[in-house]
């Protein structure tokens, strides 16, 4: 992004709240109190230390006042940009300019959701958009379902090799202890599951769980003085081409192009520089598309890149190692949790789910119906 | 400057309405606008004029939704032959038979009560 000063800023907190199904009347905002405590923990910061505060959420139109109301603080500087799911990498690229910029010193990311508590229709007010809803597509399933379709129409991509997607993740989440879906899963379990909307089963969809949690981001400088290894921001860009599906200009290629390629470019590296890839698995279609608009392999090729293993625990790319919206955590705006696991990685603290290099994270956030792309790169110090 | 009399969304009932499937061109972009709007998203011209597709189109992509009650349908894009895309559906056919590539062609659905009439497409062989 221009103008953001690379590694510059970095990650120095991360944590997730109670996640999968929280205790009865916990709300959205504990679920942010309780990751925002745990963080600062994290980094040997406290609450007195927080003069930059970003918030998204479904569940509160004004989250970041209710925010700032629960924690009882004045921060300097707020953020609170509703991408959906992709908000958190928005927000950090944000951060990060507050903090170049010296409008604050320490920024708090934050999350809650108690979607799986609520119900789903609890959870986040229905739109009604008068050229698409009276055809009742199930939202948002039914976009990504249809983008999948035009990508198996063109590149004769093929449902086993979406359900190999959802497989990885379920190995990978089999090495997490928190992960709330941990039972083998095989291609044939993911398509003989009940059909959603073709070409999707359940198994083809993330999970619908409670979550919530928090980053902590400061300067490169004060960095050096938080309790754990930084991982510093060297690359942030976005690319949002649509709001509702029927607008979305090709289906196949996402705004994860112009995002990965701002991301990359301000942080001067590229696809195979990076040691893995935590990006926002709403559905199996997603994983295939983002690698591909990164750059991880050709256009058209995706399906063929997620067989065999190739992105499972052992393959040649790690992809969403803490088991992903499909089968680790999916509260409705995942985002955020794979910020975590990318600094997770990187300071490598990740347990049996370890990645055996880890110097660079492509994180990359989804938002809407493939609608708004933002990409983060994250690195170790030995990248700065 | 007085209010606008009409809204983009009124208008576009308004012929569907008479059994029409209208869509807007932007002279300044040369191409079609859908959905309808005040200004053109390609150029930012307001000169938005209005005119009546003719119906005819192929299926883009395509979905069949399998709700939690009730017969599986279909879901689509159709891409119109006058440039504009929109989301529909493909009837008389059964919803899993609907190909991309398909050619379509329009007619009116009435709903009733307070439902708008929508855009629905059916197999240009049919």
């Amino acid at each position: 992004m221009d103008g953001l000063k690379r590694g510059a800023a970095a990650i120095v907190g991360v944590a997730e709240s109670d996640l999968g199904q929280v205790a009865d009347g916990m709300s959205p905002m504990d679920l942010v109190a309780q990751g925002v405590q745990r963080a600062l923990a994290d980094c040997g910061l406290t609450l007195k230390d927080v003069d930059g505060l970003f918030c998204a959420m479904t569940q509160a139109r004004m989250s970041i006042v209710q925010m700032i109301e629960y924690l009882g603080i004045a921060p300097k500087f707020i953020g609170s940009s509703m991408t959906g799911g992709s908000s958190f990498e928005f927000h950090v690229a944000q951060a990060a300019a507050a903090i170049q910029a010296g409008l604050c010193s320490v920024a708090v990311i934050a999350y809650g959701s108690t979607q799986r508590s609520v119900g789903r229709k609890q959870s986040s007010a229905r739109e009604i958009n008068p050229y698409e809803t009276p055809f009742n597509p199930f939202m948002p399933t039914s976009a990504y379902a249809l983008a999948a379709s035009r990508h198996m129409h063109e590149f004769g991509t093929t449902r086993e090799q979406l359900a190999e997607v959802a497989v990885a993740a379920r190995k990978w989440a089999q090495l997490n202890p928190v992960a709330w879906e941990k039972k083998d899963l095989t291609v044939a379990d993911v398509l003989k599951s009940r059909m959603i909307s073709y070409p999707f089963t359940v198994r083809d969809c993330c999970l619908v769980t409670d979550g919530g949690g928090a980053v902590v981001m400061t300067s490169a400088e004060r960095a050096k003085s938080c309790k754990k290894p930084p991982a510093y921001v060297l690359g942030c860009g976005h690319g949002v081409t649509h709001a509702s599906i029927s607008c979305m200009p090709d289906l196949t290629v996402t705004g994860a192009k112009a995002a990965g390629e701002a991301a990359y470019k301000m942080a001067k590296l590229s696809a195979k520089d990076c040691d893995m890839v935590q990006l926002y698995d709403a559905f199996t279609i997603n994983t295939v598309l983002f690698l591909e608009d990164l750059g991880f392999c050709p256009k058209g090729e995706g399906g063929a890149f997620v067989s065999g293993g190739n992105i499972a625990p052992g393959g040649k790319l790690p992809v969403n190692t803490n088991g992903g919206g499909l089968s680790y955590c999916h509260p409705g705006m995942y985002g955020l949790f794979i910020l975590i696991e990318g600094v997770r990685q990187l300071r490598g603290e990740s347990g049996a789910r370890q990645v055996k290099k880890h110097d660079v994270a492509m994180v990359h956030g989804n938002g809407g119906v493939l609608s708004a792309q933002a990409s983060v790169i994250l690195g170790s110090g030995a990248t700065v | 400057m007085p209010n606008d009399a009409t809204s983009p969304y009124a208008t576009y009932l308004s012929h569907l309405e008479k059994g029409e499937l209208a869509y807007q061109f932007s002279p300044a972009a040369n191409r079609a606008v859908f959905f309808p709007r005040v200004l053109c998203p390609y150029t930012g011209s307001d000169k938005l004029e209005w005119r009546v597709s003719k119906g005819r189109g192929t299926v883009y992509a395509t979905t069949v939704v399998h709700p939690a009650e009730g017969q599986p349908f279909n879901v689509a894009l159709i891409d119109c032959d006058e440039g504009f895309r929109l989301m529909s559906r493909v009837e008389d056919v059964a919803p899993d038979a609907v190909k991309m590539g398909m050619r379509v062609k329009f007619r009116v659905h009435k709903p009733g009560g307070e439902n708008d009439p929508i855009p629905v497409f059916t197999p240009e062989a049919a």
